[in-house]
């Protein structure tokens, strides 16, 4: 499971820097947003992946990470889904703002010279 | 101090934070309407927060060397567990900064910027509110979340005013600031991973006893969030959105910016100190050449960005990269006496950054007047300093210049007299000129490279640093001298026949503040000198911070009160 989560999140990560390093304002929200992914599953990964584990402790089990998985990055992650989600929606506002001013959607707000 | 008043210290730590958020809301209450209504209630809360602020500075100030660190718990849970704020020199001096910016740049604002937006007061209340949580906060993603308040209300107020320039420079800010927060998340995850816990105090009280195997994580982490950091702190090569972001902004909010830089810097110095402090074993001072060395290349770059620049807002955005670079490198050297001095300038250069900001505005529009009176938008109306230069009929004996004209008795207009002024007293501190507080500021800093403790005699890489950081201080200090001179005679000296600017008393009066705060810091080099070195022996000896954190004990709840028969 750590094999496939490490592969999703390098993929993920690593499509996100590309596109953000795209000449089009449009990929670069996408290359934002698939960067936001990679970090929530980043971070959800770092509080040890476990199958069938309740983030409570149960009474009668032992209060260690075999038997409830951790609560703190799943909290961490919800806080940090919010906020990217919020921040991606606003960077649509301005790449369309940009796009509505300039009259292209080329970051720079105009094309290259060729 | 002890008792109910340490008792209300404690309970006034939350006020920053809350008193903004507070009316911030009742402010989007209002939705597009009842400007003045937000106008009044913005002023009244941000004088609240400076007079809060500035006494919690003195309580501070007042209760001696003995105590390190006053910590507030808002949930009243146990320590590593529930979120905590603390409050120790440099975050109440970097709240009473903030404070004062923030009411000369709303003062500022009344007069003409607060109306080209609709949402400006909440923004700029919501951004106060960023400013002092990250401050504030004891724990790493409390510092995250404050962050990204900071940078969305930033991102509003960056937009203030609308405009192609403005969101072109602002897309391209919230893209940088977007990454360098999943970066910030990234190395708060790693610390999570290795320490197990969030709170910054109990990371710092347990990375002793992280095995070696997990060394190469932890060091990857804080590298992480370095360079989140440092981004925001406008470091080279990270600074490239700093320049068109800055001089797109409306005054006020390029005015509040100016802090902004400095979050980025106190993040650093806060976990940095707490993580790697001088004595700790096996990770001594972890990235110091790093910082010091990164510190020098951003102050190179900025010197050299000065030193080019043709307009006066390039020069103070770069001036601000200046800034940064020198308090990077004079804080990687973790010597006491050197922090406390870049601390110390770190108040100066900002404020005065923050007054040039405004006052670029002013020069600006007397440029605009001069060239194309037709085209002057300013109103007429309200401007007491719009005097007539034509005095009374000559006598037949009088000097005159080469466009015969009286050359003795001819009033200057008190508005020009305050641009020079203004400019002069700005100037001088970025510079770091005497009399003022860069000056002080270079002298305490130079003194402290010259008479380290332990540098000498230690490695080459560090006594060719601390050399390097010597000459460049100067050199930048040249370097803004001969870029404010030229402009200085471009923007005052030259200009002939222009009409006298027509200013304001209500946007004279907020640089006229900042300006006597800059004066305030030399006539009080003393006692502000004295409380920045203690700041800086309180963080590079960070025991007692960990202690005061650590040792905060909830409230026990009131004894329940039996039920009435």
């Amino acid at each position: 499971m750590e094999v496939v989560i490490s592969i999703a999140i390098g993929v993920l990560a690593g499509s996100g820097v590309w596109l953000l390093l795209r000449p089009r304002t449009f990929q670069v929200l996408l290359g934002l947003a698939l960067l936001s992914y990679a970090v929530n599953l980043f971070i959800f990964a770092t509080g040890s992946l476990s199958i069938r584990a309740e983030p409570i402790i149960v009474p009668g089990q032992p209060a260690d990470l075999l038997h409830y998985t951790d609560p703190m990055p799943q909290a961490l992650v919800l806080t940090a889904i919010v906020i990217g989600f919020a921040t991606t929606a606003l960077f649509l506002v301005v790449l369309l703002a940009l796009r509505g001013l300039s009259g292209t959607d080329h970051v720079d707000g105009r094309e290259e010279a060729r | 101090m002890n008792g109910p008043a340490a008792n209300a210290v404690t309970h006034l730590i939350a006020a920053p934070i809350l008193l903004p958020l507070l009316s911030a809301a009742l402010m989007l209450l209002g939705g597009a309407r009842w400007r003045p209504q937000k106008a009044v209630l913005n002023v009244i809360s941000c004088l609240a927060g400076a007079g809060i602020c500035t006494s919690l500075l003195v309580a501070v100030d007042t209760a001696g060397a003995a105590r390190a660190a006053w910590v507030y718990l808002p949930s009243n849970w146990p320590v590593p567990f529930g979120i905590v704020l603390v409050l120790d020199r440099l975050s109440a001096t970097m709240l009473v900064l903030t404070a004062f910016i923030g009411l000369a740049a709303l003062l500022f604002a009344l007069s003409r910027w607060q109306r080209a937006g609709v949402h400006f007061h909440s923004l700029f209340q919501l951004q106060l509110m960023g400013l002092n949580g990250a401050f504030l906060t004891g724990d790493v993603f409390n510092l995250f979340v404050f962050f990204e308040v900071m940078l969305v209300a930033s991102y509003g107020l960056l937009l203030h005013g609308s405009g192609e320039r403005r969101v072109h420079a602002g897309l391209h800010y919230i893209a940088v600031n977007l990454v360098a927060s999943s970066l910030f998340l990234i190395g708060a995850a790693m610390l999570y991973g290795v320490a197990g816990t969030l709170s910054l105090a109990d990371i710092a009280r347990k990375l002793g006893q992280i095995p070696s195997a997990d060394r190469g994580l932890l060091h990857a982490g804080v590298a992480v969030l370095g360079i989140a950091f440092i981004a925001k702190a406008a470091v080279w090569p990270l600074n490239f959105w700093l320049l068109p972001a800055y001089t797109a902004a409306s005054p006020p909010a390029a005015a509040l910016f100016a802090v902004m830089t400095k979050v980025g810097f106190y993040a650093v110095l806060r976990i940095w100190t707490l993580f790697f402090p001088t004595g700790s074993s096996g990770t001594f001072l972890f990235g110091a050449d790093a910082l010091i060395w990164i510190g020098l290349a951003t102050l190179a770059f900025g010197t050299i960005g000065v030193w080019g620049a043709q307009r006066l807002d390039r020069v103070v955005a770069f001036s601000l990269i200046v800034s940064s670079g020198t308090l990077l490198a004079a804080a990687g050297f973790a010597v006491p006496e050197l922090t406390g001095g870049a601390l110390y300038y770190l108040v100066g250069s900002t404020l005065a950054a923050s007054a040039f900001f405004l006052l670029v505005e002013l020069l600006e529009r007397s440029r605009r007047l001069g060239d194309d009176p037709a085209l002057s938008e300013v109103p007429r109306e309200g401007a007491p300093f719009m005097e007539s230069t034509t005095g009374p009929a000559l006598p037949p004996d009088a000097n005159l210049d080469d466009e015969e004209r009286a050359l003795i008795g001819r009033a200057i207009p008190a508005g020009l007299v305050f641009l020079s002024l203004s400019f002069a007293v700005c100037a001088l501190v970025t510079a770091g000129l005497p009399p003022f507080s860069g000056f002080l500021a270079k002298v305490v800093m130079l003194t402290a490279l010259l008479h380290p403790r332990g540098l000498w005699g230690g490695s080459v890489s560090a006594e060719l640093a601390a050399w390097t950081f010597l000459a460049l201080l100067i050199i930048s200090g040249l370097a803004a001298m001969i870029a404010l001179v030229r402009l200085g005679i471009r923007y005052l000296w030259a200009p002939q026949g222009r009409p006298p600017p027509a200013l304001r008393i209500s946007e004279c009066l907020p640089v006229g503040m900042l300006l006597t705060l800059c004066v305030g810091l030399v006539i009080g080099a003393g006692p502000a000198l004295r409380f920045t070195s203690s700041a800086a022996e309180t963080l590079l000896r960070p025991e007692r911070y960990i202690d005061a954190v650590m040792s905060a004990r909830p409230v026990p709840p009131p004894p329940a009160r039996k039920a009435e028969p």
